[in-house]
């Protein structure tokens, strides 16, 4: 099962695991993103594109079952303006063995932060908003994927 | 020619606008020649797009590079790179 979702509420991540886990799974990766409070951190806003996102988080789902065995996949990402604290991006990964889950799992991490239409902005408690700028090392843990990795 | 143009985050921003339909001049061809041309065509342009490589694009939903070429493009969008996950 292969669940790709976009949402402007919050992620309810107990739910999604429920979900994910019905069908029984021999290991299941998983990994939260949340929103951190750093230096007065008050609102973050994710802007998207409303097709090309939803595309994109759908090709990179469609990515990682090819490349690795899995039998089950959960990608969720919140979009719109979120506070310290709430889940930003839920993805797990389910195999037969714990080696592809999580494969899978940082591939689509990785690749989640230089692949899909999805920008950040921050507003703090004092008024001042920034776009967060694209960490240099993203593009390197991305890039590894072009390359057989290890569990692949 | 008449071309859609999408906007997002601080392109967005510095633009002012979603989006607009641009009539573009004819010897416009490629992503690259229409940032440099938006650069010069008013102050709004000049703030969003002073720094091309800071600028990525899509031609009908499909990423692409500042070479691609316009002709039949329906939609181009100008955006920061991407900041998610």
């Amino acid at each position: 099962m292969i669940r790709v979702l976009i949402r402007s509420s919050a992620i309810d991540v107990p739910a999604e695991l429920d979900l994910h886990d019905a069908g029984g799974h021999g290991a299941s990766a998983s990994f939260i993103g949340r929103v951190r409070g750093d230096d007065g951190l008050a609102e973050l806003f994710l802007e998207h594109h409303p097709e090309m996102t939803a595309t994109g988080l759908a090709d990179l789902g469609h990515a990682a079952a090819d490349r690795w065995k899995l039998s089950a996949l959960t990608l969720i990402h919140r979009v719109g303006a979120m506070v310290p604290g709430e889940t930003i991006v839920l993805v797990l990964a389910s195999s037969p063995h714990r080696a592809e889950a999580l494969a899978a799992c940082e591939f689509l991490i990785d690749r989640l932060k230089t692949d899909v239409m999805l920008w950040k902005r921050e507003t703090f408690a004092d008024g001042r908003t920034r776009w967060v700028e694209p960490r240099e090392g993203d593009h390197g843990r991305a890039e590894r994927w072009e390359q057989p990795v290890g569990g692949g | 020619m008449a071309l859609d143009i999408a906007y997002f985050s601080w392109v967005r921003e510095r633009m002012g606008v979603g989006g607009e339909t641009v009539d573009i001049p004819e010897s416009i061809g490629d992503v690259a020649a229409l940032v440099a041309w938006l650069a010069t065509r008013d102050d709004r342009g000049a703030l969003a797009f002073a720094e091309p490589h800071r600028i990525r694009a899509a031609i009908d939903g499909v990423m692409m590079g500042p070479d691609a070429p316009l002709s039949g493009a329906r939609e181009i969008a100008l955006f920061p790179p991407v900041t998610g996950g």
